[in-house]
């Protein structure tokens, strides 16, 4: 049965009411005023349409025509939480955080941070034990009038990693936050919403990962919102791997003061319906961004990466790298913006945007886009879509290699070229495991 | 520096090099667009029935139509019942010769460059001049007719091969294609005709200069090249226009059709009137062009050249039917003071093997805003199609702005396509280079701004590059911060 526009809009506001009474007394937290005027304005917009330019090539309306509910604790969390351990990264000894359906699994998390005045937390609690902290940069940086999807995440947000670093801090492990979807009763939605403030002079390392027990039908709403103080460093590595049969809308943003280097990597092999969105901010000078993406996609998935770099002041640099590799009637689409505003001189934007095409179903749209008001800038970007290298796939064969394996060997360089730039080890090795997985599941399906 | 920012704004302030008016009678439609409006221009021009019905299926699709907003420029609302759709010189007999023509057009051709007898004696050149929205005078027709091309106005086409214009008239740009697509179809006043048949190479290049004249009328040009099998023709447009306060709108449509074999190569310098250096007044520019490769092999090859116009908004497409056919696009679009350009192409390939090359260079400067908008489309059966893209922009100053759009979707893995678009401004140490040298910072802006378009400029044919490289010059050269 699928919703009419205003069965979506009714029907959400009707869980609306019910999830704020599950609330009971966090409804009178000030942060809920926050989350009335998110319902109201996802009342007044509803889900983007393709006449949106923003969601053109990417067709949400099957979200907004199933009815999806808000998870309830219900019974079974320990089996839950027993089916979940496999998917944590062992390997990361940080805090680590783990959620089930979007609510908090206490007995998978480790929240001991040695020293410091490092908060690592869940956000629920963080709205209440720090309200001010919060409640000063909670939906300022994707507040709810950006889309439907960022009004719902307001709303509806539960729970997620709420993380403060305050200056001079420097975190040897890195931290962990996985969310875990599982049957349920119900296509359930999750509205994942992490918030991280860092202060000056840290380094900070987030491992943010989305994964599946079984192949079921939910939606997972995710909004991150991330403040880079002065001279610090975060890496933050995203991994996506969902159900193939869910549908998977996030977006972050990153907001970045003087001297600060924020580093992403976002691996997505997961979802049917995938749609990321990075927005980053150089809003002082000085600041560097790297954006590094990759998706594996086959049989009917859809992955699409939005990425915005705003340079707005002088002097900053940003480099980007998208890859995508499509088989099956997978469909990828990228969109990478780059802001130039008028007093941004010296910028030095670089981006590149590669696609890969296994099969003949598979279909890409790309769409770099520059958009410049300052004059002194070096800014470029390329975009390749295309094929193995036939030369490549010759040398291989030359050394005896058959050619199934040499297309194997170099359709697994092409994409390791981004998993490679994730600077921790243990979750690199992992990270090559699980692409190289897809891949060769991929192939297997296709008799290739 | 500071010395060089004097020549920059001496240069950036320049005037309007060609704004002149032509004192001439001219006959006029009433302001206004209605179904009336439309009889009267076809009853003016002896239109066949047909031909009335076209436009009036254009004129009802048009009304259903909204005004496109996407594209990046600003400016004020047109008010489409403020235009008159209809002017022409008031001529009791069409001229057989030159010297049947009013003497005082002959005059504006001149003042123009446009010396039409010059042309026909020295540089070979047949000049289809169309002054407002009637051809006055076709030169080098009865050569052309020895060889069976057929380079007439298109007025007079449909009078005399009414089957031609017929059979290929919205066969690449339909009626309903765009908003500006179907009110020209509804009020096309005239515009030029090119057939040239099977095997064919046309031994001249064909050329026609338009002109916008009579204050506050709306220029609605047609222009229809047909080449048959294994036919070549090569064809420029050139246009200046005077100046004028109230903006002006131009709704042009081209349609390029290339049978087996063909090739078509449309050159285009376009210097209209940009307003003034407040932005105030000038042209908008609003054009469809597009061309077919229907049959295997053919070529379409599209070059040009934007200088003015206060906003310019075309895609020159090339539809890439034919197995190996082959679409190009070279682009320079210039933008000073308030100009405003949102200019790209599409190539959409269908047929397999086929190939296109974009380049598109971009220059902004003053409070210009210059956009390149761009698709590149590999449909499912184009097997091994190929597509370069490179679009450049170049910055003078800060105040202005340079954009890319490029889409890119493809639907085939044996297809390749790459893009490539950078953004720069000219470097002190260039022209510190060439200062050094003896050059001034004036010529020194002018090389190095030329150097970056020469991969343009060398597409155009000779005559034009000259040309093109002069309004180059006086479009901007100095403008650099």
């Amino acid at each position: 049965m699928s919703l009419s526009h205003e069965q979506t809009i009714n029907h959400y506001l009707e869980s609306y009411k019910a999830f704020e009474k599950s609330l009971n007394g966090d409804s009178s937290l000030p942060i809920h005023s926050l989350r009335d005027e998110a319902i109201t304005r996802f009342a007044e917009m509803g889900f983007p349409t393709k006449t949106d330019e923003e969601w053109r090539f990417t067709n949400v309306s099957e979200i907004a025509a199933k009815r999806f509910e808000i998870p309830t604790l219900g019974a079974g969390f320990p089996e839950r939480e027993a089916k979940t351990e496999k998917f944590v990264f062992e390997d990361l000894k940080g805090p680590r955080l783990v959620f089930i359906n979007g609510i908090f699994a206490k007995n998978l998390s480790r929240l001991t941070q040695s020293g410091s005045d490092v908060i690592v937390k869940q956000l629920s609690s963080a709205l209440s034990e720090h309200p001010d902290l919060v409640s000063a940069h909670l939906g300022r940086y994707i507040s709810s009038g950006v889309n439907g999807f960022a009004a719902l995440s307001l709303a509806f947000m539960r729970d997620g990693l709420f993380l403060s670093v305050p200056d001079g801090v420097v975190l040897e492990d890195a931290i962990q936050v996985l969310f875990v979807s599982t049957e349920a009763e119900s296509e359930i939605a999750t509205y994942p919403r992490n918030l991280m403030i860092v202060g000056s002079n840290c380094r900070v390392s987030i491992v943010e990962s989305y994964v599946c027990i079984a192949d079921d039908s939910y939606f997972t709403n995710a909004v991150t919102e991330i403040v880079v103080g002065e001279n610090s460093v975060v890496e933050h590595d995203k991994f996506q791997n969902e159900s193939v049969n869910a549908f998977h809308i996030a977006a972050t943003h990153i907001h970045q003061a003087a001297h600060s280097n924020y580093v992403s990597n976002s691996i997505a092999v997961g979802g049917r319906l995938v749609r990321n969105d990075i927005t980053a901010v150089l809003d002082a000078e000085r600041s560097e961004c790297t954006l590094n993406g990759l998706s594996v996609a086959t049989g009917n998935q859809l992955i699409d990466n939005h990425t915005t770099i705003d340079h707005a002041k002088a002097n900053c640099q940003s480099h980007e790298l998208y890859k995508a590799v499509l088989d099956g009637n997978a469909r990828g689409v990228f969109n990478g913006k780059i802001f130039v505003r008028k007093d941004a001189q010296k910028t030095d934007a670089k981006q590149t945007n590669q696609t890969l095409l296994l099969s003949d179903d598979a279909t890409i749209d790309t769409k770099p886009q520059l958009e410049i008001f300052a004059d002194d800038v070096k800014c470029t970007h390329g975009a390749t879509v295309g094929q193995l290298d036939s030369d490549q796939l010759f040398y291989l064969r030359t050394r005896g290699i058959p050619e199934s394996k040499a297309r194997d060997i170099l359709t697994f360089a092409f994409a390791s070229d981004v998993v490679s730039r994730v600077k921790l080890d243990a979750l690199r090795d992992q990270l090559e495991a699980f692409v190289h997985a897809k891949l060769d599941a991929s192939r297997r399906t296709n008799g290739s | 520096m500071e010395e060089q920012n004097k020549t920059i704004e001496e240069l950036a302030n320049r005037e309007y090099k060609w704004g002149f008016v032509t004192e001439i009678e001219s006959e006029s439609a009433p302001r206004g667009l209605t179904e009336d409006t439309i009889r009267l221009i076809s009853e003016k021009k002896h239109e066949p029935g047909w031909l009335l019905e076209w436009r009036l299926k254009a004129y009802r699709h048009w009304l259903t139509m909204k005004e496109p907003r996407w594209p990046n420029v600003k400016y004020e609302e047109i008010d489409f019942q403020n235009i008159i759709y209809y002017s022409a010189p008031k001529q009791k007999v069409r001229p057989k010769s030159l010297d049947e023509v009013d003497p005082e057009l002959l005059r504006t051709y001149e003042k123009l460059g446009i010396p039409l007898r010059e042309q026909e004696i020295l540089a070979g050149v047949a000049v289809d001049a169309v002054f407002d929205s009637v051809s006055v005078a076709t030169t080098f027709k009865e050569k052309l007719g020895e060889l069976g091309i057929i380079f007439s106005s298109f007025s007079e086409a449909v009078q005399h091969h009414p089957d031609l214009v017929r059979k290929y008239l919205g066969s690449v740009v339909p009626t309903n294609d765009n908003f500006y697509a179907a009110l020209n179809s509804a009020v096309f006043s005239d515009g030029s005709f090119c057939f040239v048949p099977k095997g064919v190479r046309c031994p001249m290049e064909l050329s026609t200069y338009f002109r916008i004249n009579a204050a506050d009328t709306g220029q609605f040009e047609r222009t229809l090249i047909v080449a048959e099998e294994g036919a070549s023709v090569s064809y420029l447009e050139g246009c200046t226009a005077p100046m004028r306060d109230s903006n002006q709108l131009h709704a042009a449509v081209v349609e390029l059709v290339a049978l087996d074999s063909a090739k078509i190569k449309y050159s285009t310098v376009q210097n209209w009137y940009p307003g003034d250096k407040n932005g105030k007044g000038g042209i908008y520019n609003f054009v469809t062009k597009r061309g077919k490769c229907a049959g295997v092999n053919s070529k379409i090859s599209w070059t040009q050249v934007e200088t003015g116009s206060a906003i310019t908004w075309k895609y020159p497409s090339v539809l890439l039917l034919g197995d190996n056919s082959v679409g190009e696009f070279y682009s320079v679009a210039v933008t000073n003071n308030y100009q405003q350009a949102d200019t790209g192409t599409k190539m959409i390939h269908i047929g397999k093997n086929t190939k296109s090359t974009i380049v598109s260079k971009g220059i902004s400067a003053g409070f210009g805003q210059n956009s390149y908008r761009g698709l590149v489309e590999i449909k499912k059966n184009a097997s091994n199609a190929r597509n370069f893209s490179q679009c450049d922009s170049l910055l003078l100053g800060d105040k202005c702005g340079a954009h890319t759009f490029p889409y890119v979707e493809v639907k085939n893995r044996t297809s390749r396509v790459e893009h490539e678009a950078s953004t720069s401004k000219i470097g002190e140490e260039q022209i510190f280079y060439c200062k050094q040298r003896g050059l001034s910072t004036e010529d020194a802006v002018n090389m190095i701004v030329n150097g970056f378009c020469k991969e343009v400029f060398r597409e155009l044919p000779m005559e034009f590059a000259v040309e093109a490289q002069k309004l180059l010059g006086v479009s901007l050269e100095g403008s650099v911060g």
